[in-house]
């Protein structure tokens, strides 16, 4: 596959309008792209990527060298088969990855931090419609994301809706439930507590809130695993030890897994990037920016849609989808949906299953 | 022309080109692509089983995963010139609250299902004394998805009690169609036009 290389970057033209009434200056885009885009321009699929995910869909990521976060569904020959499609994933404003966010260095020098303008998930479809223009795309064949890159796509659809043929939203929401912010909340206010974070304005000294970063991480992870799931991987099970320490080790394999995806996570994040990404999502409630009713979001369009659920993941559990599908429904937009079975939760949507497999490439037939 | 499912190849004979349709439990949705492929119909599914809905997504159907008992009532009154049940009736919960959404989401309704009164069915349950098992209920009594067996005249009955009117009626037994005479006893699938 691709090997390690620096992302394309696009240099917005104008400022970026935002939700807030703030604008943002000098914003740049970093994206990767797979497959040639032909002559008509039409074979163009716009990958969004989650709350912690990148541009890097199909390529190692240039810090942790780990491959591609969704390499087992876009490649050649693969479910989004790039010998078809030219597909482009572009890092979010407001992330970490290459695209201006906190940690990039506003128009006086020094790194935004806090001063960073509060986004929106409409404002990060914003910054990937700029994208798009400057590609010289009109038209998607597929905009496709699962979770936080569903709620893009949702968005995009909304109120971009001549901008893409085909719609697929995978274990996603229309809106962020309380239960949703409340998790959010924690991982935010654990970030804050740690004195390193220096409110926001750790760029130029030696710590980072690394330890807040690991602990919101870890609550957050643990909404992305079912509750079976949990149990099959790890159980009660102690970690490289025949007793319990009477101690406050990792003495769980449960603990020790955490403890590792939550220090591996701050390897390559930024905790500034993670409390505006998660305040975008916490923001999000498609239909009221459509006058409180989520079918008005879908007036008139004539995109096909297709939604996504799993039946473990308690996060954006089904009813989510078959809300959006209502409304969908409601408006007369052509709509498929699907809950399928997998141990999982919500990080099924990144793992091996048949059934997702058939169904995306034949969404994209 | 494909080998459509004797009652779905005269509910598509019936179908004007053009037309909005909903097929509720559309199965591998073989009617919606005859449909849509030779009648520019815009057709929408429900269907209950997830890899059902997985082949009709990868055939490029629009189909929402559903249960006809709960999830019709996400539609809007009127959405489709015609609601399709096919074979389906017999396995909902309510089968007369199903027949009112079926005229509440669309114009006018096809609905199909087998004769629980056919002559091989009847004979069946008074020489054999069991819940009959025949051509056109193959599954034991314990097994089977049919929760509300229904004869043809059964049918006519609620739905004169639903308020609605038959428009057409069509009997089939041995794959074929036949008269509507004597249809009670003779017809082993029957499939029915209604309105309102």
């Amino acid at each position: 596959m691709a090997s390690v290389h620096a992302s394309n970057l696009y240099k917005l033209p104008e400022d970026l309008p935002l939700d807030s009434g703030q604008a943002l200056s000098g914003a740049e885009i970093a994206y990767e792209t797979y497959g040639t885009l032909n002559a008509g321009k039409s074979n163009a699929v716009l990958i969004c990527h989650a709350l912690t995910g990148d541009q890097y869909v199909a390529s190692n990521h240039p810090i942790t060298g780990k491959p591609g976060w969704w390499e087992r569904m876009v490649g050649p020959g693969k479910p989004i088969d790039t010998d078809r499609f030219h597909v482009i994933c572009a890092n979010v404003i407001g992330s970490c990855m290459g695209s201006t966010g906190p940690a990039s260095m506003s128009g006086d020098g020094e790194p935004y931090g806090m001063r960073f303008p509060v986004i929106t998930i409409r404002d990060m479809v914003r910054g990937l419609i700029a994208l798009l223009d400057g590609l010289g795309i009109d038209r998607l064949h597929t905009v496709v994301g699962g979770s936080m890159g569903g709620m893009q796509t949702l968005s995009l659809a909304a109120n971009w809706p001549d901008r893409a043929e085909r719609v697929l939203v995978i274990a996603s929401t229309a809106r962020h439930s309380a239960q949703n912010i409340a998790f959010h909340e924690v991982g935010r206010q654990a970030i804050m507590a740690d004195p390193s974070w220096a409110d926001g304005d750790y760029y130029e000294t030696d710590a980072a809130p690394d330890n807040g970063l690991a602990v919101a991480r870890m609550a957050a992870h643990i909404t992305y695993l079912s509750e079976a799931g949990l149990t099959e991987k790890f159980g009660r099970r102690l970690q490289d030890r025949e007793s319990k320490s009477f101690g406050f080790d990792a003495d769980f394999q449960i603990e020790s897994y955490l403890r590792y995806q939550g220090s591996g996570f701050t390897q390559r994040f930024d905790a500034n990037s993670y409390l505006y990404i998660t305040r975008a999502m916490d923001y999000f409630d498609l239909a009221e920016e459509h006058g409180g009713k989520l079918a008005n979001a879908f007036a008139g369009s004539t995109a096909r849609f297709c939604l996504v659920s799993f039946d473990t993941d308690w996060l954006y559990p089904t009813a989510e989808s078959r809300h959006i599908v209502h409304a969908l429904n409601a408006a007369g937009a052509k709509v498929s949906f699907v809950e399928l079975s997998a141990p999982h939760g919500h990080d099924s949507f990144l793992l091996e299953h048949a059934e997702l497999d058939q169904v995306i490439e034949g969404f994209l037939e | 022309m494909s080998a459509l499912r004797p009652d779905l190849a005269i509910i598509a004979s019936q179908i004007e080109p053009g037309k909005r349709v909903l097929d509720i439990g559309c199965g591998d949705g073989a009617l919606m692509a005859e449909l849509e492929q030779f009648k520019q119909v815009d057709a929408r599914g429900m269907e209950l089983d997830a890899s059902k809905v997985a082949r009709c997504v990868a055939r490029g159907l629009s189909v929402v995963q559903g249960d006809a008992d709960r999830d019709l009532a996400d539609y809007p009154d009127k959405a489709f010139d015609y609601t399709v049940l096919s074979q389906t009736l017999q396995t909902s919960e309510r089968p007369d609250r199903m027949l009112a959404e079926l005229l509440r989401v669309g114009q006018q309704a096809f609905v199909s299902f087998p004769n629980f009164a056919h002559w091989r069915t009847r004979t069946a349950l008074m020489f054999g004394g069991r819940m009959p098992v025949t051509r056109a209920l193959p599954t034991s009594w314990y097994a089977t998805e049919n929760i509300h067996h229904v004869t043809v005249e059964d049918f006519r009955d609620v739905v004169r009690e639903q308020g609605a009117s038959i428009t057409r009626s069509w009997f089939l037994a041995d794959n074929r169609e036949i008269g509507a005479l004597g249809s009670n006893w003779r017809a082993e699938f029957a499939v029915f036009q209604l309105s309102r």
